[in-house]
């Protein structure tokens, strides 16, 4: 063999077609529910649809991460192959990176052109004859046209609910980076406790948002159908947090696996990859805070 | 332990392949899967044509006698989406599966399993897409660029399944731009430096760079569409202090990358065929890779240039005018230099170098006209007219198809272990040329003369030229069934092609058997 390791590529697999057949499944069934829905008719076959995707879906991120796990165990991976899903990892999150960047180029082109053009200010304003009585603001509390898009009555106070879930983000960071040493270091206790920690952390984290839309909803008018301030505060603060969902049970996963001792000191990856999303979706939330609620 | 498991590697490279379906539904083999690929492009290249054979019957003559406007509108809106996402798309992934491992000497794609799963996503993908046409209000008919509120506010109930057949359409791109990307950056066999990479492998390195940063913003704007059609949301929506326009700014946002993602594969494929054919090295190898990244990187800034008429401020429209005519500087570097590779070189014509030449030729006919385009002033006359349609039907099928037809003519004794027939490849070229040039040189004229696109019926002065683009159109569309036979008789009953069938190809793809062994490069060659 020399210098060079086998680089090792599987026989076959089964679980590519099944993940293709529960996307298919998953997406087709969440289309048809929404069809049925705007067409008010009945979707239970549309929802059993969907659910059979779901599981599909399921059974095979189980099936497969099982796979790939049991793999580098029979220790089939080299250090190439590693190098691999490590990059892959990254690109993945490059992407992840330019999916926010997307709405966050729709929120600055909203903010500082298209609103401020109906109301009649720079070089578009010519826009303000379509409502002559709007006057540009950011938040949009009254929309273009109110009755279309009843306007919301006010937004929520960065200084409150939003400064905690910083808080508790970044800390969760540190915790997880923490945990990160700890497992380098093979001190077991220390990797479970900070583990927990982040996790406690993060779905406090989830439990606040989740109350904070309730507040957006009950209590604000603030709500999908109330103008485009609320539309992209949703949109943004949305993907964020089915981020930190997605992150919060990948750290789950890999918790269960620090619990089975499936880590060395030097062997961890997924314990990596799902810290490198979870520090890229905390980074996320600096950005929405400082975008989104302050600013 | 450790010896069973080096015994179990070596059994895996001994294996051919699997028997029955199972060898391609569960395929890990970068050969299998660029094939699956390849194959799925060219079925989707006939169903997308038949829908352009429908629109060219329509337009044969002035008045509507074929079929209802709004079926029409459909056939324009999926030959592109299928032509775009199901028919150039694939067939260069397919490609890359094919060549990159071999070219770089790796043993197979860096994520095989993964490989597979983009593949797969396909045909799923176009399923969905593809059976919206019959559904209640029929399929997409807003055109492929899908413009809000006509794809949102006046959409077909369909149009739900359409958003979710881009989005698996997408996670297909990423994936698979991920592969290559991992697979070029750490699967090069020892020796082979990022500046001694066949020219193919850089293109398709950048390209996916590219597929890697824009499909997630689509996936965003038809995310976007769906939460205007089915939650009440106003992003497109002025009422609601949102904006129609902000939904071009995003779509050409992917947009304009993805034009280059349809092209730069192709400038890698031509720039392996003219140097094997002139028998020279290709000239200015640096600053071929250099005109990439600088094309790559302008890509980015130069989307509004689709957008000269909406509206935008002065200082918009001037910014976009003169990004989008630097591009005409990297892409001029690459045509001189293509040039330079066939000046005073001992040239022959087979197959791949006579589609290579149509290429440098026509791509710049499609470019010039890109530079008309380019111009803001004069775009307000030219857009939405036929010259639009004229000029990116010239830069994708003499571009990124020419590309694809030298790519397979050139590697298919590779892949196949058999030679094509010359002759009838040749004549295969020939009446494509011929059909193709009839078919979108015409339009620059009734382009320039006024005549909108995406309608049905057009005034009695443009009859004459649309019959001509009508006759070109159907020869081109025929012609491509030669394609078809020229395989099946490769396959069949080829002549058996030596390892390198070609005078003075270089690359490593040439130093193993034809046709490629199941297995290659299970160990990494060694490069000077």
């Amino acid at each position: 063999m020399g210098t060079h390791q086998e680089y090792y590529v599987p026989q076959q697999s089964h679980w590519p077609i099944v993940a293709a057949t529960g996307i298919f499944l998953t997406l087709g069934g969440l289309a048809m529910v929404l069809s049925d829905m705007r067409q008010n008719q009945d979707m239970g076959l549309s929802l059993g649809v969907f659910l059979v995707g779901s599981l599909v879906m399921a059974y095979m991120f189980a099936g497969w991460f099982g796979n790939v796990i049991s793999e580098s165990h029979e220790g089939l991976y080299s250090n190439q192959l590693t190098a691999s899903f490590r990059k892959g990892m990254g690109w993945f999150i490059f992407s992840e990176v330019m999916f926010f960047a997307a709405f966050f180029g729709v929120l600055f082109y909203v903010r500082v052109l298209s609103i401020p053009w109906i109301g009649g200010e720079g070089d578009k304003g010519m826009a303000h004859m379509l409502w002559p009585d709007f006057a540009a603001q950011w938040p949009l509390l009254v929309n273009p046209d109110p009755e279309k898009f009843p306007s919301p009555d006010a937004i929520i106070d960065p200084w409150h609910i939003p400064l905690l879930n910083t808080i508790l983000l970044v800390t969760s960071s540190f915790t997880l980076t923490f945990a990160h040493h700890a497992l380098k270091a093979g001190n077991r206790a220390k990797i479970k406790l900070f583990m927990l920690v982040t996790l406690a952390l993060g779905i406090t984290f989830l439990g606040f948002q989740a109350y904070e839309y309730m507040e957006a909803y009950n209590h604000l008018n603030l709500t999908l159908e109330t103008g485009v301030y609320a539309s992209t505060f949703f949109l943004l603060t949305g993907f964020h947090g089915a981020h930190v969902t997605v992150g919060t049970i990948i750290l789950l996963v890999v918790f269960v696996r620090v619990l089975k001792g499936h880590f060395t000191a030097d062997n961890h990856f997924a314990f990596e990859a799902g810290a490198w999303y979870w520090h890229f979706v905390d980074v996320v939330w600096l950005m929405l805070f400082m975008l989104v609620y302050v600013f | 332990m450790t010896t069973q498991v080096a015994e179990t590697g070596h059994d895996d490279h001994a294996h051919g392949p699997a028997k029955g379906i199972t060898r391609w539904l569960f395929t890990t083999n970068h050969k299998d899967i660029g094939s699956m690929y390849l194959i799925f492009s060219l079925i989707m290249l006939f169903i997308g044509g038949s829908m352009a054979f429908v629109i060219r019957a329509e337009l044969f003559q002035p008045g509507l006698q074929l079929v209802e406007p709004n079926f029409f509108n459909q056939m324009i809106t999926m030959h592109g989406l299928i032509m775009v996402f199901g028919a150039v798309m694939p067939a260069f992934v397919g490609l890359a599966n094919w060549m990159i491992p071999l070219m770089i000497g790796a043993p197979d794609m860096a994520l095989p399993r993964l490989n597979n799963l983009s593949f797969w996503i396909l045909p799923f993908a176009f399923s969905m897409m593809m059976v919206t046409l019959f559904m209640d209000g029929g399929g997409p008919n807003f055109g492929w660029t899908f413009y809000a509120p006509l794809s949102t506010t006046y959409a077909p109930p369909s149009v739900t399944f359409f958003i979710f057949a881009i989005h698996m359409m997408g996670a297909s791109s990423i994936m698979g731009a991920i592969n290559v990307v991992v697979t070029i950056v750490n699967m090069r066999a020892p020796g082979m430096g990022y500046m001694k990479m066949p020219m193919f492998c850089w293109t398709w390195l950048i390209t996916a760079f590219l597929l890697i940063a824009v499909m997630p913003v689509l996936a965003g704007v038809v995310t976007m569409m769906l939460m205007d059609i089915h939650f009440g949301t106003s992003f497109f929506d002025a009422g609601g202090g949102g904006d129609p326009v902000l939904f071009q700014h995003v779509f050409w946002f992917f947009g304009h990358p993805e034009v280059y993602i349809m092209i730069l594969p192709s400038f890698g494929v031509v720039s392996q065929v003219i140097p094997t054919f002139a028998r020279k090295k290709l000239f200015g190898y640096h600053s071929m890779v250099y005109a990439i990244i600088a094309i790559a990187v302008l890509s980015f800034v130069v989307w509004a240039h689709h957008m000269f008429t909406v509206g935008m401020p002065l200082a918009g429209e001037l910014f976009f005018m003169y990004t989008t005519m630097l591009i005409a500087v990297p892409t001029g570097v690459k045509i001189f230099n293509w040039v330079s590779t066939m000046f005073k070189g001992s040239m022959t014509f087979e197959t791949p170098m006579l589609y290579s030449i149509a290429f440098v030729i026509l791509f710049t006919i499609g470019g010039l006209s890109g530079i008309m385009l380019a111009l803001a002033p004069v775009d307000f006359v030219y857009h939405d007219t036929y010259f639009v349609v004229a000029h990116f039907h010239y830069v994708l099928v003499p571009g990124a198809i020419f590309g694809i037809f030298a790519a397979v003519y050139y590697w298919l004794p590779k892949w196949s272990g058999k030679m094509y027939d010359e002759g009838l490849a040749k004549f295969h070229f020939w009446v494509s040329f011929v059909g193709l040039n009839l078919t979108f040189f015409p339009m620059h004229f009734v382009g320039l003369a006024g005549m909108p696109r995406r309608i049905p019926d057009y005034p009695l002065q443009f009859a004459d030229f649309n019959m001509i683009v009508s006759v070109g159109a159907f020869l081109f569309g025929t012609s491509q069934l030669i394609f078809v036979f020229i395989l099946i008789k490769t396959l069949r009953s080829g002549k058996a092609a030596p390892q390198s069938p070609w005078e003075s190809a270089e690359g490593l793809e040439w130093t193993i058997p034809s046709p490629a062994p199941y297995h290659t490069f299970a160990t990494p060659p060694k490069v000077d």
